[in-house]
């Protein structure tokens, strides 16, 4: 939260709104569009009825149907394409409806976007930025709810970001669709409309209120591999990301007497080591959360770079919590959730070591 | 480096380049007319003999093989000729689908569920093709097939406990609403991935065909997925092999918001698709149950008779949203529905057995309110086994069996850390 600060600050006077997550990123494509002709907004269903989840509601209008347009239903065809024409010279931002479509454009996302800059020394590169709304804690099933980062993160060559607010995503949004290389921007549906403690029993919040709902209508950016320290703290450091960054404070917060330092890492590659680090030297324990399966996900690099990095600081195992390692499982959605119970727990454990 | 390129050609006087972006013809609020609408009479459509080389009717891609004509009168070559008995059978099975859709999507509005997805409207796509095809045929549908699992007679419950992902629910809870698997009745497991049951029914029907089998297979998704790859290796199978499969795309006009043009209807016609692969392809009125019936035959005799694949494009209109997720008033113009020219599949069938004075209104209405009494009865009995989010469920466990076939020690780990949890929470 300290570069939303030091950004309301700096501006002379910025011109603020209140934003859902779905707001901010709309706003971020249509700053974008604006100030950038060759950016370009393609997806399944993104054009004339603005996206399944209103992401892009209104920019056909204003931009135009060369910039903003649908898309016939082919992932591959989409990312192939916006390669092409990042290679011709514009920007685009194509959309995939869900994480879990992803996987038709591996090929074009693995072995074209990620590898075209280093295996063309330069000549062609892939400026473009995948946004594809995923996680779960709507009942989607898994074909609505998948959390596919780690695939990424683990093929050199793209960016990925998830935003946990309104704020940073407008911020990182613009900041990726300006980056020269390929970014997947993922973004956590659950908090589109509001934060998610991860209380499915109680009622559903809005971001209305929230202070990172605060949101400059027009241009600004977050650094991609920056990350941002929700709360700071001296027994434990949290490393999360996206949803998990709500549920894991709010999971603190109800407990009360853990005084836990908790990271958004918000940019997964490039990633923050240097935060990360400072921190676990600081608290000597660590914990990383996030809701994708356990094994081989990016919990797991994570938790191989805090041993490598601050393992003579550590005063306990690094520990991983995280989505079980099975599909979604539709109507046991709440008991494969990483809830506030199992990153209780694990806290508990930690701290006792 | 030096450029060895030719010289580049004298510039003629070209206008720029212009990108094209296709617009459907009517938006919400705007008048919707079909008169444009090229649509041939019934019977007036030519059969081919079952072994006709494909090449021999490739103008059969771009009309409309129809039988019932505006009279509900049943005529020309691809008219079926069944018996009244079999014909009231197809007419209930699409009424159970329609009064199955209708009490399901309400649940979902009622809370019970999270998710529907109804079939209004192209109810004979499904029940047409299963009247025609053998029981043990193997059907790989898309989301919107319900009707085939009806019309093989499966249990209304086991549905609905799938919808709810109840206690009863023979998958277990584990997957999306509607994602039904249905083995006994040769009904393959629906996927949320869009076309990925295409490629799959081509290997199936290979393998049939490597067996020396007599069953074939048959496949359905919508025009808009006919643009996944999974689409174009289906059809390259399916013609190098020559697989006995039946490729079924159900163009209802739109794909959630987008019109059947970003698939490529502008230009050509979903069953022309058929042509460039040199499969055998009909475009069939997919709101007229006999020729869904008489295509479907056809192809399945052409199947079983080593002569090969066939695409059928099945001409029709979603007359209602995507999905429980989606509002069409928001990107279509609401008269569509109401102005599509190829009618309604029950009421034509319906005023067809009435011709034939089969059948009569009263016998129509009471089969109605039979059908809806017998629905909600299937659903108060499905919802004793409880309903999406609200007391009876799976068992908890039951989220690690089935990943594989034995359970590895971190699965095992991971379920008693997941009871652990359950007992901390105190649940
Ligand atoms: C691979 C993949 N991409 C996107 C989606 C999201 N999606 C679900 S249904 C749908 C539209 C499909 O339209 P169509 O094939 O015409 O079938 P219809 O729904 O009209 O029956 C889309 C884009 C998906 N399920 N799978």
């Amino acid at each position: 939260m300290s570069d939303h600060q030091s950004v309301l600050a700096q501006a002379q006077a910025p011109d603020l709104a209140e934003m859902t997550m779905i707001g901010a990123i709309n706003s971020a494509l249509d700053v974008m569009l604006a100030r950038d002709d060759a950016v370009v907004v393609m997806g399944e269903d993104v054009g004339f009825f603005g996206g399944v989840f209103r992401a892009t509601a209104g920019l056909q209008k204003r931009y135009g149907t060369h910039r903003v347009f649908d898309t016939p239903i082919t992932e591959c065809g989409i990312i192939g394409v916006a390669i092409g024409m990042g290679a011709y010279g514009l920007r685009p931002v194509p959309e995939i409806q869900f994480a879990d479509y992803i996987y038709p454009a591996l090929d074009q996302l693995v072995s074209e976007a990620a590898r075209l800059r280093y295996r063309s020394a330069g000549e062609f590169t892939a400026p473009i930025t995948v946004r594809s709304p995923f996680g779960g804690g709507i009942f989607g099933g898994q074909t609505h709810s998948q959390s596919p980062e780690g695939i990424f993160t683990h093929c050199s060559g793209i960016k990925t970001v998830i935003p946990a607010t309104p704020y940073d995503a407008k911020g990182l949004l613009i900041a990726a669709i300006e980056d020269n290389d390929p970014v997947l921007f993922f973004e956590p549906k659950r908090l589109y409309n509001g934060p998610f403690h991860g209380h499915y029993d109680r009622p559903v919040t809005n971001w209305s209120g929230h202070p990172s709902a605060q949101v400059p209508t027009g241009y600004y950016r977050i650094p991609l591999g920056s990350a941002a320290v929700w709360r700071e703290g001296m027994d434990v450091t949290i490393l999360c990301y996206g949803t998990m960054v709500h549920v894991v404070a709010d999971a603190v917060a109800e407990m009360g007497d853990v005084d836990a330092e908790i990271i958004d890492l918000r940019t997964l590659i490039p990633l923050d080591i240097d935060a990360i680090t400072r921190s676990v030297a600081k608290t000597g324990r660590c914990l990383i959360v996030h809701e994708a399966t356990r094994t081989g996900g990016f919990g797991a690099e994570l938790s191989a770079l805090v041993q490598e990095r601050c393992f003579l600081h550590l005063e306990a195992p690094v520990t991983r919590v995280t989505g079980f390692d099975t599909p979604y499982p539709y109507s046991l959605e709440w008991a494969y959730f990483p809830g506030p119970v199992r990153i209780r727990q694990a806290l508990r454990a930690i701290l006792d070591d | 480096m030096t450029s060895n390129s030719p010289a580049p050609p004298p510039i003629a006087n070209h206008p720029p380049l212009r990108l094209h972006v296709p617009e459907p013809r009517f938006r919400p609020g705007e008048e919707a007319s079909f008169d444009g609408l090229d649509i041939p009479a019934a019977g007036s459509v030519r059969q081919p003999e079952i072994g006709a080389a494909a090449a021999e009717f490739r103008d059969l891609a771009y009309t409309l093989v129809r039988v019932l004509d505006d009279e509900g009168r049943a005529v020309g070559p691809w008219h079926p000729h069944l018996e009244p008995e079999r014909l009231r059978r197809m007419l209930r099975a699409m009424a159970l689908t329609r009064v199955f859709d209708d009490i399901m999507f309400r649940a979902q509005r009622q809370g019970k569920t999270s998710f529907y997805m109804k079939s209004l409207g192209e109810e004979a796509a499904s029940i047409g093709a299963a009247f025609a095809l053998a029981g043990d045929d193997m059907v790989f549908p898309s989301y919107r097939q319900q009707g085939l699992l009806i019309a093989r007679g499966w249990s209304i419950q086991d549905m609905m406990n799938q919808i709810y992902g109840n206690r009863a629910d023979r998958l277990q809870g584990r997957q999306l609403p509607i994602m039904y698997s249905a083995k006994d009745a040769s009904f393959f497991s629906i996927s949320g991935n869009l076309a990925t049951q295409f490629p799959q029914a081509v290997g199936w029907a290979m393998a049939s065909a490597a067996r020396g089998d007599t069953r074939i297979a048959a496949t359905w998704c919508g025009e808009g997925s006919t643009a996944e790859g999974d689409f174009h290796s289906a059809c390259t199978f399916a013609s190098v092999y020559r697989a006995p499969v039946i490729l079924n795309v159900v163009n209802n006009q739109w794909a959630i918001s987008a019109f059947s043009g970003f698939a490529g209807a502008e230009e050509t016609t979903f069953a022309a698709r058929g042509i460039g692969y040199g499969i055998a392809s009909l475009r069939v009125d997919g709101n007229d149950v006999l020729a869904v019936f008489a295509a479907t035959q056809w192809a399945a005799d052409r199947a079983r008779t080593n002569h090969g694949p066939t695409l059928i494009e099945l001409f029709t209109y979603r007359a209602e949203g995507h999905s429980t997720s989606d509002d069409p008033g928001a990107y279509r113009s609401a008269q569509e529905a109401r102005n599509w020219p190829l009618g309604d599949p029950i009421a034509r069938l319906k005023q067809h057995l009435i011709g034939l004075g089969e059948w009569n209104e009263e016998r129509h209405a009471a089969m109605d309110s039979e059908l809806a009494a017998q629905v909600r009865a299937d659903q108060k009995a499905a919802e004793a086994n409880g309903i999406l989010g609200h007391g009876l469920h799976q068992p908890l466990e039951m989220m690690f069996e089935g990943v594989f076939e034995e359970m590895p020690w971190h699965l095992r780990e991971q379920r008693q850390a997941m009871l652990d949890e359950q007992k901390a929470a105190g649940l």
